[in-house]
Order: C-alpha cells, then sequence, then structure tokens
C-alpha cells in the first residue's frame, strides 16, 4: 500500500479533553469513530447524510455534522461530544432547561439539539425566537413540535445575559 | 376509598400536576441506551440485499462475490428463512372480506415492492455486510406492476396476486338513514375531493433490533425498538416455534415511533431467525434509504365526498367514496384496513346527524406496505368532514364557527352513538369550541383578517373540530382473532427502605409514561414520585401487555397502576396497623410515613415497616398477611373505545405570488378526560400538531408510474423544522371517563387528527376572495399557484 493510498489513516486528536490516537479505516465517518471505537453512543446516526442534525458534535468550537465528516480529517482537531460536555457541567444550564420545559421526548436529536443550541448561545447576546428557530432549523425533532425547545434555549439565553449584567 | 381528584389540596395529590420525567435528564446526558448502542460479545451484523424493481418473478441469485467480501459469515435466501421461519398472514375476523397472502421474512418466489427484503448479508461488521449486499446479484424477471390505486381493479389491472382473484383487500359499505332522499331534498349540496399524500413516520432512531440466542437455555433475547414488546414475544414465539416464556424482548429507549414500530417488519423476523439459525447475536439498524422504502407508509386516499344541509345550517347527510392502495401485502398482525376502516368510523364525527354512508376501498398495488401511523385515519376523516363543513357553510353564508356549534352533539346529550355506530361516553364539544374561540380571540382574529386583506395580504382562519379514539378494547384487534392485548397490568412493589418499584406492561417511546406512571403510583401508594422507580420494556419482568400503541397509554396502563398502587397501600396499611394496633382504615400513607388520617400525625415511616416485613418477619403476627408486591390489571369493558374530543384552530398568510403558507398561530382545545401531567399533555398536543402541519404542508412520498420510489432521504421528503413551525397555544377541557377510577383517555394523536384540516380551511378561507380552494394535500407552493390559475402546464 503506497502513502497515497492507504486505507488506515493515523489520526491524533482530543476527544472531550482526553488526548485520543488511533488508526482508522479511511471511509470511517466521524460519528462511527466515536460511537464504534470510543464508545461515545450520545450522539446518534440518523438521516446519514448531513440533514437531520442528530448526529452534532462539537469540532474546534463548531457544531459540526458526524456523518458528513471523515474520522479521518479529525486529526489535530478539539472534539467535544455531549458526553463531555456533561462532564465538565459546559452546558448544565441548558441541559436543566431542556428537563424542566420538556424539551425533548424520545431524546434521540437531543444531544445534536444541545450541541447546535449551545453553538448559537455561545455567541453571546439574546437571540430572538425567530433566531433561535433559524439556528436550529438543521437540527430535526420528530417528537415536540419545536416549541418547547426553542422555549428551553430562550430561558437559557436570558438566563445567561441577566448573569452577564449583574 | 376513592381519591378525591377535584381536590387539589388532597394529601399526595401528584396526579394531575406537572412532575418531571425521571427519564429526562439521562438522555439530555447522552446516557440513553438505544438499540444501536448496545453492543454483545460475537454480536454481527446484517444488511438485506433489497429489491430494486416493484414487482418481479426472482430468479436466480448469484452470491459468489457477496461471499468473497472479507468479514462475511453467512449469506441467507428467503428458502433458507423459510424452513425455520413460518408465514405470517395479516387479516382479522371482524374485518369481514380482509385478504392477504402468506408473507415470508425473505421474498421467496417473488418480490412484490421495491425496498422487500431478498436476500440476507450476514457479517462481523455493518460495513462489511452492507458491502456484501450491494454485491448480491438477483435476476429479477420483472412482472407488471399495480401503482395508481383507482384503476387497480380495472378489469385490464394485473392481479398482484393470482391465488387471492382481485386486487380489492377490503371494502366496507357503511350505511345509515336514507342518504339518497335526504341529498335529493336538501337546500343545499356542496362535494368535492380530497386526497391526502402518501407519509411515513420518519422516527429519528430508525427500526432497531439485535437478537441473542441462547441454544443452551433455548432462550431468545430480542432488545428491540418497539412500541409491544410483548405482542414481539408472541410472534417471534409463534414464527419461530418456541415457547413465550423463553422469548424476552427488551424494549429500551426508543427514539420515536409514532406508530412506525408497533408492526411486525420482515427484515426484523428474519434477523431474529438468522440469529437463531446461528447461535449469535445479530444486529440490524435500518439506514435512511430502507427506512423510507420499507418502515410502513400510511394515508395514501383518494376521496370523493358530498354534505348536504339544510337553510339554516344543519347537516342532513354525508357521503363518503375513501379509497386507499395498501401495497402488496396487509401488515401482520393489525393489518391494512384500519385506517380506510376508520375513515368510514370516524368522518361526521363530531355532529349530530341521521343519514350517512361512506364506503372505503382498500386495494393491493406494488408500493411499500401501509398501516397504523399515529392517529390512523383521523387526519384524513377529519379533513373530509370539516373540509365539507366549511364548504357548506361559504355556500350559505355562515361563519365558520356558528355551522359547527349548530351541529355538534349538544354536551348534554350522552351518551350517544354516532351515524357510524360509534359510541361515545361524553364529550365535550361545545365548551371546547367556546374556550377555542376565547383563547383565540375569534372577533379580533377576524378583524384583523379584515385589516390584512386591505393591505394586500391574504390571511386565513380555519377551524377543525374532531373525535379521536383512544383506551381501545379488545373490539380493535383482539376480537379478529389477533393476539394483541387491550388488557394491561402493572406490578407494584416496596423494597425494604420504603421505596417503590413499579413495573408495567405499556412501554415509553418519550411521550412520558414512566413520568405519568410515577406519578399515579405514587399517588395510590402514598410516596413522593422521585421514590418511585418505573420499569417498562421487559416482557420478563412486566405483567403482559399490549404497549403503546392508539393513545391507551394514560388510560389502561395507567388505571392498572393505580389499582396495583392502591393494592399495595392497602397491604401496607394491614401491616401497619397490626403493628401500630390501630385501625388500618384510620392510617394513611402520605410522603413514605404512615400516619393518622385524621391528625396527620406520624405514625411509622415505611423504611422502618419495610425492615420488620423484610427482616423481622419473626416480630409479626402468624397469620399476617405481608405482600408487599401487588399485581393489578385494566380493561375497558362498556365502551369499545374511549372517544376524546377536540377541536383546533390555525390562521396563516398565503402570498398569492409564490404559493407559500406562512404559518402564524396554530391552537388546541382538546378533552382527553382526567389529565394525569398537564405538562405532558401539551408537549403531545404540540408534537402531534406538527406532525400534522407535516402532512399539510410537506410530507408526500412520490412514485413514479414503475413504482420506484423517488424521494426517500430526508433532503428530498420534507418533514417540518423549528424555522417553519408555528407557535401553539394548547387548552383542555377535562370530562373523565367513568370507565376508571383515573378517569384518563388518551392524548397522543389528537394534535394530529386536526391540524391538516385546520391548515386546509385557513388556506381556502384566505383564498375564497380569489375563487380558488386546495384539497389536495400537502399543500404545496406548486398546489395553490394552481388553484390561483397562476401556474399552468
Amino acid at each position: 500500500m503506497t502513502e497515497m493510498f492507504r486505507d488506515k489513516v493515523d489520526v491524533s486528536l482530543t476527544v472531550n479533553g482526553e488526548p485520543v490516537e488511533a488508526r482508522v479505516p479511511a471511509g470511517q465517518h466521524m460519528i462511527d469513530f466515536l460511537r464504534l471505537e470510543l464508545g461515545l453512543t450520545g450522539a446518534h446516526a440518523s438521516c446519514e447524510h448531513g440533514v437531520c442534525g442528530a448526529c452534532t458534535i462539537r469540532v474546534d468550537d463548531d457544531a459540526v455534522r458526524g456523518c458528513l465528516m471523515l474520522a479521518a480529517q479529525a486529526d489535530g482537531t478539539e472534539v467535544w461530544t455531549i458526553e463531555g460536555l456533561t462532564d465538565t457541567n459546559a452546558i448544565r444550564d441548558l441541559q436543566e432547561a431542556f428537563v424542566v420545559r420538556n424539551a425533548l421526548q424520545c431524546g434521540f436529536c437531543t444531544p445534536g439539539m444541545l450541541v447546535a443550541a449551545e453553538e448559537l448561545l455561545s455567541k453571546g447576546g439574546t437571540p430572538s425566537r425567530a433566531e433561535i428557530r433559524e439556528h436550529l432549523s438543521g437540527n430535526y425533532c420528530r417528537c415536540t413540535g419545536y416549541e418547547a425547545i426553542i422555549d428551553a434555549v430562550e430561558s437559557v439565553a436570558q438566563g445567561r445575559a441577566g448573569k452577564g449584567k449583574a | 376509598m376513592t381519591i378525591p381528584f377535584n381536590n387539589p389540596d388532597r394529601p399526595n395529590s401528584y396526579i394531575g400536576k406537572t412532575v418531571p420525567r425521571p427519564n429526562a435528564a439521562k438522555l439530555v446526558q447522552g446516557r440513553g441506551r438505544y438499540v444501536d448502542d448496545i453492543v454483545l460479545p460475537r454480536m454481527l451484523h446484517v444488511a438485506f440485499s433489497r429489491s430494486t424493481v416493484a414487482h418481479a418473478k426472482i430468479g436466480t441469485i448469484d452470491l459468489e462475490e457477496a461471499k468473497a467480501v472479507k468479514g462475511v459469515v453467512r449469506i441467507f435466501t428467503g428458502a433458507d428463512l423459510a424452513e425455520v421461519c413460518s408465514p405470517w398472514v395479516a387479516v382479522l375476523a371482524h374485518l369481514k372480506g380482509l385478504k392477504s397472502p402468506p408473507q415470508h421474512p425473505l421474498a421467496v418466489d417473488r418480490a412484490c415492492w421495491v425496498g422487500e427484503p431478498v436476500v440476507a448479508v450476514v457479517a462481523t461488521t455493518r460495513a462489511a455486510a452492507e458491502e456484501a449486499a450491494s454485491m448480491v446479484i438477483v435476476d429479477f424477471e420483472e412482472l407488471p406492476a399495480v401503482t395508481d390505486t383507482m384503476t387497480a381493479l380495472d378489469k385490464d389491472a394485473p392481479v398482484i396476486h393470482p391465488d387471492l382473484g382481485d386486487n380489492l383487500a377490503f371494502r366496507r359499505l357503511h350505511e345509515a338513514g336514507d342518504v339518497d332522499a335526504a341529498f335529493e331534498t336538501a337546500h343545499k349540496v356542496v362535494s368535492a375531493s380530497f386526497r391526502t399524500a402518501r407519509h411515513t413516520g420518519v422516527t429519528l432512531e430508525p427500526r432497531s433490533i439485535l437478537v441473542d440466542w441462547n441454544p443452551a437455555e433455548g432462550q431468545m433475547t430480542a432488545y428491540h425498538a418497539t412500541q409491544a414488546p410483548h405482542m414481539m414475544q408472541t410472534v417471534f414465539a409463534k414464527h419461530l416455534d418456541i415457547p413465550e416464556s423463553r422469548v424476552r424482548v427488551i424494549c429500551g429507549d426508543v427514539g420515536g415511533s409514532y406508530g412506525i414500530k408497533v408492526h411486525v417488519y420482515p427484515d426484523e423476523v428474519a434477523t431474529a431467525a438468522m440469529a437463531k439459525v446461528m447461535g449469535r447475536p445479530i444486529k440490524f439498524i435500518a439506514d435512511r434509504l430502507e427506512s423510507y422504502t420499507t418502515d410502513i407508509h400510511a394515508r395514501d386516499h383518494e376521496i370523493e365526498a358530498k354534505i348536504a344541509v339544510d337553510a339554516d345550517g344543519k347537516i342532513l347527510a354525508m357521503d363518503v367514496d375513501d379509497w386507499t392502495g395498501i401495497g402488496p401485502y396487509s401488515v401482520y398482525p393489525r393489518t391494512s384496513a384500519i385506517e380506510g376502516n376508520q375513515v368510514v368510523n370516524l368522518c361526521g364525527g363530531p355532529y349530530d346527524f341521521a343519514n350517512y354512508r361512506a364506503q372505503t376501498s382498500v386495494v393491493f398495488q406494488n408500493k411499500t406496505p401501509t398501516c397504523q401511523y399515529r392517529a390512523v385515519g383521523h387526519p384524513i376523516a377529519v379533513a373530509i368532514t370539516e373540509g365539507l363543513v366549511d364548504m357548506a357553510a361559504a355556500a350559505i353564508g355562515m361563519d365558520p364557527v356558528e355551522i359547527r356549534r349548530r351541529n355538534m352533539y349538544a354536551d348534554d346529550a350522552y351518551p350517544a352513538t354516532s351515524p357510524a355506530n360509534m359510541k361515545f361516553e361524553s364529550l365535550s364539544h361545545h365548551a371546547s369550541m367556546d374556550k377555542l374561540t376565547e383563547m383565540m380571540d375569534y372577533d379580533a382574529l377576524r378583524a384583523d383578517q379584515t385589516e390584512a386583506r386591505k393591505q394586500g395580504k391574504y390571511r386565513g382562519i380555519g377551524i377543525a373540530s374532531f373525535i379521536e379514539l383512544t383506551n381501545p378494547s379488545p373490539f380493535m384487534y383482539g376480537i379478529g382473532g389477533a393476539r394483541i392485548s387491550a388488557q394491561d397490568g402493572c406490578t407494584v412493589r416496596m423494597d425494604p427502605d420504603g421505596s417503590v418499584v413499579a413495573l408495567s406492561g405499556v412501554t415509553e417511546q418519550g411521550q412520558g409514561t414512566e413520568a405519568m406512571l410515577s406519578q399515579v403510583v405514587a399517588e395510590g401508594v402514598g410516596v413522593d414520585p422521585s421514590n418511585v422507580r418505573v420499569i417498562t420494556g421487559d416482557t420478563q419482568v412486566t405483567p403482559y401487555g399490549g404497549g403503546t400503541w392508539a393513545s391507551r397509554g394514560a388510560g389502561i396502563g395507567g388505571e392498572a397502576a393505580l389499582q396495583a398502587a392502591r393494592a399495595l397501600r392497602a397491604s401496607i396499611l394491614e401491616v401497619a396497623a397490626a403493628m401500630l394496633q390501630a385501625d388500618a382504615g384510620r392510617l394513611d400513607i402520605r410522603d413514605g410515613q404512615v400516619v393518622d388520617m385524621d391528625s396527620g400525625e406520624e405514625r411509622m415511616p415505611l423504611a422502618e415497616l419495610g425492615r420488620i416485613v423484610y427482616f423481622r418477619g419473626d416480630t409479626l403476627p402468624k397469620d399476617l398477611p405481608r405482600e408487599l408486591v401487588q399485581t393489578r390489571h385494566f380493561i375497558t369493558m362498556e365502551y369499545p373505545f374511549a372517544f376524546t374530543n377536540g377541536v383546533q384552530a390555525s390562521y396563516l398568510e398565503v402570498d398569492t405570488d409564490t404559493g407559500v403558507v406562512t404559518l402564524l398561530k396554530h391552537w388546541c382545545v382538546e378533552d382527553c378526560g382526567r389529565v394525569i401531567n398537564p405538562q405532558l399533555v401539551d408537549e403531545q398536543i404540540r408534537g402531534g400538531i406538527v406532525q400534522g402541519l407535516g402532512g399539510a404542508l410537506y410530507e408526500e412520498i412520490h412514485y413514479d408510474e414503475d413504482g420506484q420510489l423517488l424521494n426517500g432521504s430526508m433532503a428530498d421528503y420534507l418533514v417540518p423544522m423549528a424555522a417553519e413551525m408555528p407557535d401553539m397555544q394548547v387548552g383542555h377541557v377535562e370530562t373523565p371517563t367513568k370507565e376508571s377510577e383515573l378517569g384518563a383517555k388518551g392524548a397522543g394523536e389528537a394534535g394530529t387528527a386536526g391540524a391538516p384540516a385546520a391548515v386546509m380551511n385557513a388556506i381556502n378561507d384566505a383564498l375564497r376572495p380569489l375563487g380558488a380552494q386546495v384539497t389536495e394535500m400537502p399543500f404545496t407552493p406548486e398546489r395553490i399557484l394552481r388553484a390561483l390559475g397562476k401556474l399552468q402546464d
């Protein structure tokens, strides 16, 4: 196998703050690498072509589709999944708001939805409901009808803005 | 002692309050455990080679290339599995004349729809299984395909199953009163054609199953994303020849169901059959294309209907001719005739009138099989009924709310039997309509609409009243011979520390079943809901039950839980009375303490009672019962179904240049009887409404005339997204059913039942000044522009 056509690729990255080194199949998607190799089953594979957002993870501060990224592309990146964001309490207010507002039903879209919502919230300010809806348009939820999700994200945005002023 | 539900200050008043869902925290932390998250030792993966044509004789199957793929362990054909798995026939005796051919887990001689599984490849990784499946070469000798519903019975149409004689799966005509005479003498007759598109559920978690067979124990364990674990236990046992006691179906977290995951799928049965043959765990997770071509479809109906009214707007008669194409097989074991049957049962539902004729014709075709999907038949029947009522109102110049008020069953008219022979225990159409018009400020909205029109904006208000069938008795399936339980059970036990465990036969699909059960059991026993651990979805430990379908979880499963909890309370108090030398009737349990009923004085914590019963039983009287485990079952007996009612309203704007509909706001008032958890009920309504809005505006499975599915991806089959959906205001009227102490009816399908009709009526309200009308869903920009005459081929 020549260097140009190798079917396995060595990657070195951090996942949820921990260093990971692996030799991955060249065609393996990031979501499969996380789920199958690292046992991080919080993000889910659903549409498998970048539409539904259930596989959304954070890569170098961006919300990224785990099904559209190859594991081989992750070399040198900093990756966060719902498990790491939970362990570090990074989005605890958002998670609590989702529970209190019942902004989830089956929960399959929820980890991706949370990562996408945090991407918006991390920009600061208090986005309008229309802006929240627009930002989450790449994350399908088939259970809730979205309103509770918008409510939860809005309440966290307001809560964080309030804390900033205090 | 009955629970004084109307007193919110009663002790342990958890029923009727919003309490958090015990399983929500794990889901927001990514700690859910869906089938695909489970890995077993020596686990294999299966991928299927599926039919690429709509109808074909299966010729030679060449497996050589597939077998050569690294990682492939074994490949099965239809003939292989036919030897180990008996075929099924999906008919029900009470649906007279319903016919369907035997169906195998893999197609044996013929493939009858694009996506039907033909060959199964088992490999060490999913990637290897998929690669090898793509290398299976099947010689499909194409046969003529039947794709159009309305011509499927024509004399020159090919017959899909020659043994059955024709393509008619089921036909039912129901007639009450003198329909023809009513139409002849009516003041006004309005007729219309309606069309509801072929939908599918689009669960974000695809269909998923992992089956393990332990030959040493003769035990099958299936980890299955299903709504009905006991039904699946029975199916696997029957068709794979295993005693039911040796089949365990475990249903952990399920990523959305909506009716999609309550059916028997050939590829899932095949997975179980292959696991049994191989003695190793095998996992099948559908990919998204497989979801579109093999998850059941629904709602593909074409209808001609008319309504007759008198000069006062009173409905004199309705006549409905409904046609639906269900694919090549009736789906096991619920059958694919139920949806059409529901259309016959539900049309005209809210209205007190006498003359009614409805016929449904259910035909075979070479497309994906259809079956029950959330709100089975309701969105169709409500669209027909409410569409006609609005058209009749317009024809006689009457306000849409007024014509409904003149025809809805009076709130004191119950019990009542509809012209479709549906029995209503007690409904609240008028109270619901009053509440709706108040919530939406109907008059102000009409003024806004008028004002908008002056500015050239076409806004419309749409109203849709409806009934919803919930809490089914055996009249739905059992009397037809299906082994589908209408009864459900719950076991409630007290552990030594005084905490409580409830094991229920109904299942959690995200709707909040476990929260609902924790509240009911908490109130029934007298402990905090956080001290009730609810276990669902494991046939080895929970009482046999039907699971989750037809909005039965709260009404049936909840009542079983309440009765089991009350029985445990009585057992605890019997022991407590002996220990405290008190009268059990003067004791109560509140917040985990045995207390004096009158004074509320604490007498003993449950933990102390548990310590004595479990570890120092020697100190209790010898003949004292100390059964701190109680099981109760519940089944409805007096009514075949607990009907609920409600009314929805949509306010929207149509851009007459682009045909785009913008939803401005949506309202729903519904009556599901006793509301156990207001937040969970509201979110069921909202989620249901949005699924209905999807059907109204976006969702449509497209086939070409050869039976090729054209839009099998989420990019091509549109579902509602956050940006387009409106905020929804939900209100309730509570008319508890007297069939149970709990009084709960179902709430899971009301939203989906009424939303499409409300949107249709709102669009037509907006377009009426322009002389345009739409009745074919989804109401795409193209269809609206065509109705406006702005788009012509």
